[in-house]
């Protein structure tokens, strides 16, 4: 029994002198990677110094990264900057800083203060998760944070509209005041739903770009009418 | 415990290829119960390649044809290990499938995909067409199975619905306003598709579920357009023009679909009265939901603001206080 365990156990061994033969080439294709991982050390030395930096430099770096997308925002030309290195710091801004804007409005004198910040980021979140998806099914080529991204980062007119009614609310709400919020909001409902376009358009199959613009038309135009109907509470 | 496995033990050598080959637990298990001695060393031999070949495939026969061997050798120690290896397994298996099911609700994306296939003027024309009734009922109509147009109507629908609910001043204490119109729109195109799928399946008339939801979306276009008017132009009216003109057109577009597709009368009636019921009630409901508490408002603004809460204070004295309450809230 035992000579026929051995016979049986040899295969065995033998799979295993084949896993260490086979370990030595393996070893000199670590040896390859040796080449760039001196430039990883090389990388890794950048990385550390950043380690040094303040903690100043560090947000500073950051917010300069999050104030150039604004400015892409600003001028969408079709460029990439956004769709390359996405993050979701300046969606979160933007909404929190909306969603503090529409805060203290008439609609919530009472005990409503909580749903009215929550509707906020409910309404920006899921209807980005919405127009994601909605890409997505249509054959768009856009990743999922991506999208979320641009669509963030677009609201950014909106939340200056907002910036600039309660300005003008603190003058007064007459005619005169709806008539000024009227336009700067519709002009920036435009612009959002024009610069989300040009970052979303690129990336989905030619014949469909109205599928897809009709959410983020509907999208902008919920968040600016709310903008658009905000009264302060007295 | 098969006659297989019995089998197996009175031969040695056979019993061995098949555990290389990746056998089951319950072989060792009667192995143990009654071991000989020449099976006794091969066990041995056995539990120790098992071993080698364990640390490199750690597969999950490999753990469980061990349990043999430790019984025997180790007694507790063995089932110990076992034990604690059937835990480790059993939370792999809960993470693998965990894993799967993130992976899947990515795929279920491009499941889904064959609904959006949709071009422009594809949704065009079937808005369009989701208010022309087709006087068709003796051939089974061609309803579109998609999902795109249905779902931006509701969407749709659901904007109107918040639009409604601020001009009109709604105060839902529970919950949100957006809340509240996402759960009565979706909650009407589902909950009546599913009703109408569940009666379709009743009187057996041809049609999926999958058309049910993209008839029922479509018809809601004529909702769409008669709210964004009349939550707008506050005339009574016009409210009731466009509700029997939009409203009628669409609801008439889905009999006559449902009509072509169902035999019999009994069935036609009841599936198509329990749809245009439904349908119209639906428009009717969200319109004056949302509607009413303006007139209310407005009257109580023209009129002297206590006249209403000076009946009730006349019955129930308690409610007085409520509505004094109210009013100075």
């Amino acid at each position: 029994m035992a000579v026929s365990a051995d016979e049986a156990s040899r295969p065995f061994a033998g799979l295993s002198d084949v896993s260490i033969s086979e370990d030595i080439p393996v070893e000199g294709d670590i040896s390859v990677p040796m080449g760039t991982s001196s430039s990883n050390r090389q990388r890794g030395e950048d990385e550390f110094s950043t380690l040094d930096e303040p903690v100043k430099e560090t947000i500073l770096r950051d917010l300069r990264a999050v104030g150039s997308k604004f400015i892409h925002v600003l001028y969408p030309k079709r460029s990439t900057a956004l769709l390359r290195d996405w993050d979701l710091w300046g969606p979160l801004l933007l909404c929190v800083t909306l969603a503090l804007l529409l805060q203290g409005g008439a609609a919530d004198s009472d005990d409503h203060g909580g749903p009215q910040f929550a509707e906020v980021f409910v309404i920006v979140w899921f209807g980005s998760i919405i127009i994601t998806l909605n890409s997505k099914l249509l054959g768009g080529t856009i990743s999922f944070f991506q999208s979320l991204c641009v669509l963030g980062y677009c609201i950014m007119p909106l939340t200056a509209a907002m910036a600039v009614c309660r300005i003008v609310l603190v003058g007064g709400s007459g005619t005169v005041s709806f008539i000024v919020r009227l336009v700067v909001v519709t002009a920036s409902f435009g612009w959002s739903t024009f610069a989300s376009t040009a970052f979303l358009a690129d990336s989905q199959p030619p014949g469909r770009k109205a599928l897809v613009v009709y959410p983020v038309f509907l999208f902008y135009f919920v968040i600016g009418w709310m903008v658009l109907t905000f009264s302060p509470s007295q | 415990m098969s006659a297989g496995s019995g089998s197996r033990n009175t031969e040695p050598w056979g019993s061995f290829d098949e555990n290389q080959g990746g056998g089951s637990a319950v072989i060792d298990m009667e192995n143990m119960d009654d071991t000989s001695g020449s099976s006794f060393e091969d066990m041995g031999e056995l539990h120790q390649r098992l071993r080698e070949e364990e640390e490199v495939t750690a597969e999950a026969d490999g753990t469980e044809e061990d349990e043999g061997g430790d019984g025997e050798f180790l007694g507790m120690k063995g089932i110990k290990g076992q034990l604690g290896r059937q835990v480790a397994d059993e939370v792999w298996q809960a993470g693998k499938r965990q894993a799967s099911k993130a992976f899947n609700l990515y795929a279920n994306i491009d499941i889904l995909r064959p609904y959006f296939d949709v071009e422009p003027m594809q949704v065009r024309s079937r808005l369009i067409e989701s208010m022309i009734p087709v006087r068709m009922i003796n051939f089974p109509q061609k309803i579109a199975g998609e999902l795109y147009g249905p779902l931006m109507l509701v969407f749709t629908l659901v904007a109107i619905l918040l639009h409604g609910m601020k001009t009109s001043d709604t105060v839902i204490r529970e919950g949100t306003l957006m809340g509240t119109a996402i759960g009565t729109c979706f909650g009407y195109w589902l909950g009546v598709s599913s009703l109408v799928y569940f009666l379709a399946y009743l009187v057996n008339a041809q049609i999926t579920m999958l058309q049910t939801l993209s008839l029922l979306g479509y018809g809601l276009f004529g909702h769409c357009v008669v709210l964004f008017i009349t939550y707008n132009i506050h005339f009574h009216f016009l409210f009731y023009v466009l509700w029997l003109l939009c409203g009628g057109l669409s609801t008439l577009r889905m009999v006559t679909a449902l009509l072509s597709r169902t035999v019999g009368q009994t069935p036609r009636l009841l599936l198509c009265g329990t749809l245009s019921v439904l349908h119209m009630m639906f428009l009717l409901y969200l319109h004056f939901n949302y509607h009413r508490i303006i007139q209310e408002l407005l009257g109580s603004l023209e009129g002297p603001p206590m006249a209403p809460m000076q009946r009730v204070a006349r019955d129930v004295p308690e409610l007085t206080l409520n509505a004094s309450l109210l009013m100075s809230h």
